[in-house]
């Protein structure tokens, strides 16, 4: 509409909230609030690349190049623990979520404004207590921290590095419960449960998950603790405890945990890919559905972790057809968005490029996720580089493309700014073929036999290794492009204007950046989501 | 090929054979989907001159089906996988047992003749094998890709996998769970050998068998002393114990089985006997699991008390 605007409005809420520093830390607004944790993530993102630098260095050499065995494995619990903790879990709903959610259903902010600013609060501090960790020497237990390596054995900072993690996770906590009563009471005149736009179904399906699975990880990590700092027993063979207990506990928050990074990232794409394409999103109640239906399956396939742990054959076997079952709405999701592009006015822009990079992405990782759930090929893969590509295909093909694409749709929007297009497009690109040729090897790896976790490995599986460690850097390359060009929109972007894309949705009607309570008056809904024409 | 992928056990071909087809039906649907998506990609292009008339946003008959299709695709999957997995999980009567110990970061193996390797497990071939398993310390996982095996090992359990090798040769082992420091360099080689060339091996390197040694560590250990026959200590008899049902304090009934028998040793205050006291002393950090597999060798011998009593 008004893409040719000069100006960027005077009353939004960068300028106008309180000024200064203080007018940030201590401000109730959702939109600053999900900027201050764009900054944080973005922060612990570039930390865990660093980690993720190292090992990949590291293992250009089958003896490996630079570390000794005890610094690798430190590095790689480092990677996992901030990757998933202080990256995957907060990026889209703490970010894009907590910035648009209001937006998006017409409400002037969350349901509890102040306790949004604690949740921050508890982020930051549970990072900086892990950072503590690092400083100190560092963990070397794997971000899955198992007992009774991590109670018993390990002389690192374990306890340390629990608490940020406990910590953290009552951010999380926060986060969703602010998130189900802001959907459940905010909603503005007219928006009805199904005229909800996708990316809040996502949001409301990911914050049933974290409320519900997160007391159980707070639970389990006071459990290392105490195990560790008073040697109760719970998970201590020799004291009549059960080393697996941990890993029931674990994962029966750390399933659930994988929707909370990829339920987000499924919302994000269906807006983006919606947009691209300019008509209504194929299937709207089927894509609606299906999330609720992994959010509350997914709460049932935690064992397809262990198969080989030691659980029951006929364990196996329940939480094997699980996972297959589970996989179900997965695909679904898949061939909807590929059906949206049927007839459509396909326009490519960066936020385009990023959505389709990650349906493909996520396809590949979702397809390798049923050779896993397949308990008899588990047998041979797990615990190998083939875990390893088929998780980074989910949550880093997944959702950190989804998270960039929503960046750049959103940016526009939440700065005021447009960004140059070449350079946005050329990185989505080239993340799409660095991503590939680091990850695809370590698939071929895992089929080998090369077990995760090594700093060390026989030769043959070489040639393999370097490739992939080549990818990453193409990869890191294209990680730090956004950063510079959505850094100079800042300074040079033209103004956006309130809808550059020709969106539909509300967040588009205000202006760019938003006024401090997002409308002037409470809108007003009297049709469902996506009405492009024709 | 290397030789971790080579197919050296009897049911790696049939892993492979689920494998590979699950291979093709996902390459498949990677070709459609992605075909679909360039076609429409390409056809759909803004400025492109293609028909956009009459488009639907939702079809109940289509998300049917792209529904159910891939549900029974995967129940059919599921129930392929399901024969192969309980395949893997039950040794054939005819297995031979090895035990195999696992330390940071070491693997330690036991033939039932006594004879013990490090790092190495030396087996004949054609042979069902049974490895019974537990560890030291950590959790480690004994896995070795030629055979497509693999199984965790637990501190205070024991965990079992099988395999029949097929092929003559060394394929590599590796511990897949981490396990610290070291987790990177426990492997192992895993030795086929001919049944003659194996026979031999054994012979040649034969010591006390591991039952000799357990009746040896059941009187040096003082288990005699409580559980002899001529003791005048209120214990039980453990002649013809392994296998039976026993009746325990709590009221509860359990199966002496290996797991009963090492904690028996290691926790005995966790499961006391009906009409015992609880004065058995635990051995825990006394004596290692290799011990205590001997001891359960011992126990599980045709009457332990019989050759108690030749010493
Ligand atoms: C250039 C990008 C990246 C590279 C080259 C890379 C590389 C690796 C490698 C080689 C491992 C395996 C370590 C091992 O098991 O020995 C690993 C583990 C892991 N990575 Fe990445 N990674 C990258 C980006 C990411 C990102 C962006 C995330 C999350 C957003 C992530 C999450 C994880 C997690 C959770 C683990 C498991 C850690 C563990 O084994 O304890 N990685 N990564
Ligand atoms: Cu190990």
């Amino acid at each position: 509409m008004n893409s040719t605007d000069r100006t960027v409005p005077v009353d939004n809420y960068l300028t106008a909230g309180e000024p200064g520093l203080a007018g940030w830390l201590c401000t109730h607004d959702h939109k600053r609030i999900g900027i201050l944790y764009a900054i944080g993530i973005t922060f612990f993102f570039f930390l865990g690349g660093i980690a993720a630098t190292l090992i990949r260095l590291n293992l250009i050499v089958p003896a490996g190049a630079l570390m000794s065995a005890e610094t690798y494995n430190k590095a790689f619990t480092f990677h996992g623990v901030v990757m998933v903790w202080f990256f995957l879990i907060p990026s889209i709903p703490a970010t894009l979520g907590n910035f648009l959610l209001p937006l998006m259903i017409g409400a002037r902010d969350v349901a509890f404004p102040r306790l949004n600013l604690f949740s921050w609060y508890l982020y930051v501090g549970g990072g900086l207590f892990t950072i503590g960790a690092l400083l100190l020497g560092g963990v070397d237990t794997g971000w899955t921290f198992y007992t009774p390596f991590s109670t018993m054995f390990s002389n690192t900072h374990v306890v340390l590095a629990v608490i940020g993690v406990f910590v953290v996770g009552f951010s999380s906590i926060l986060t969703g419960l602010n998130f189900i009563v802001t959907v459940h009471t905010m909603r503005t005149v007219g928006m009805h449960w199904f005229r909800l736009p996708l990316f809040v179904w996502a949001l409301y399906a990911t914050s049933l998950v974290m409320v519900l699975a997160t007391p159980v990880l707070a639970m389990t990590l006071s459990l290392i603790a105490l195990e560790r700092l008073f040697g109760v027993g719970i998970f201590d063979p020799a004291l009549g405890g059960d080393p697996l207990l941990f890993q029931h506990f674990f994962w029966f928050y750390s399933h659930p945990a994988v929707y909370i990074m990829i339920l987000p990232a499924m919302g994000v794409a269906s807006e983006l890919i919606t947009c691209g394409v300019r008509r209504r999103i194929f299937g709207y109640r089927f894509m609606a559905w299906s999330m609720m239906a992994i959010a509350v399956i997914g709460f049932m396939v935690w064992g397809h972790h262990m198969f080989v742990a030691g659980q029951s054959m006929y364990a196996g076997i329940v939480f094997s057809i699980l996972s297959f079952v589970v996989a179900v709405p997965s695909a679904i999701k898949v061939f909807n968005w590929v059906a949206t592009l049927h007839k459509g006015t396909i326009d490519f822009h960066a936020p385009m490029l990023y959505a389709l990079g990650f349906v493909g992405l996520f396809m590949l990782g979702g397809l390798t996720g049923l050779f896993l759930a397949a308990t008899a090929l588990d047998v041979n893969l797990t615990d190998t580089y083939f875990v390893v590509a088929h998780f980074h295909y989910i949550m880093v093909g997944g959702s950190v493309m989804a998270y960039l694409g929503g960046i750049h749709y959103w940016w526009p929007k939440i700065t005021g700014r447009l960004y140059p297009e070449g350079p946005a497009r050329f990185a989505a690109i080239l993340m799409f073929f660095g991503f590939n040729l680091t990850f695809f090897p370590q698939y071929l790896l895992g089929y080998l036999g090369m077990p995760r976790r090594y700093h060390a490995y026989p030769e043959p599986f070489q040639w393999l290794n370097v490739l992939s460690s080549a990818g990453a850097s193409i990869l890191a390359a294209s990680y730090l492009m956004p950063l510079c060009y959505l850094g100079w929109s800042l300074w040079r972007g033209a103004a956006a204007g309130p809808n550059p894309w020709r969106a539909t949705g509300l967040e588009w009607t205000t202006t760019s950046p938003p006024p401090v309570h997002n409308f002037p008056l409470p809108p007003v809904v009297n049709e469902g989501p996506y009405q492009y024409c024709p | 090929m290397m030789s971790t992928t080579l197919q050296a056990s009897s049911i790696a071909p049939d892993i492979d054979t689920l494998f590979n087809t699950m291979l093709v039906v996902s390459s498949i649907v990677v070709a459609g989907v992605f075909g679909t998506m360039i076609v429409f990609c390409i056809r759909y292009r803004r400025g492109s001159p293609a028909d956009r008339t009459e488009r639907k946003s939702s079809s109940l008959g289509i998300e049917l089906a792209w529904t159910l299709v891939p549900l029974v695709l995967f129940i059919g999957l599921f129930g392929w996988s399901i024969g192969l997995w309980q395949r893997l999980q039950t040794p054939p009567a005819d297995s031979a047992v090895i035990y195999i110990v696992a330390k940071q970061w070491m693997w330690k193996a036991q033939h039932p003749n006594g004879q013990r390797e490090i790092n190495a497990l030396h087996v004949p071939i054609g042979q069902p094998i049974q490895l019974v398993m537990t560890s030291e310390d950590v959790i480690h996982s004994f896995y070795v890709p030629a055979f497509r095996v693999k199984q965790d090992v637990l501190p205070g359990r024991y965990t079992q996998l099988w395999f029949t090798a097929t092929r003559l040769g060394s394929f590599p082992l590796f511990c897949a769970e981490f396990c610290g420091t070291d987790h990177a360099v426990m492997r192992g080689d895993i030795d086929v050998m001919q049944p003659a060339a194996y026979a031999q091996w054994l012979r040649q390197h034969a010591s006390e068998t591991l039952a000799t040694r357990g009746a040896t560590l059941f009187r040096q250990l003082g288990c005699s002393g409580c559980h002899g026959s001529q003791s005048t200590v209120h214990a039980p008899d453990l002649a013809g114990l392994y296998g039976n049902t026993v009746a325990l304090s709590d009221g509860s009934r359990v199966v002496a089985d290996d797991r009963y028998l090492h904690d028996s040793i290691m926790l005995p205050a966790l499961q006391v006997v009906a009409g015992y006291a609880p004065i058995m002393p635990s051995y825990q950090g006394r004596i290692g699991e290799e011990d205590v597999l001997a001891l359960i060798a011992y126990l599980k011998s045709p009457a332990p008390e019989a050759a108690h009593e030749q010493h």
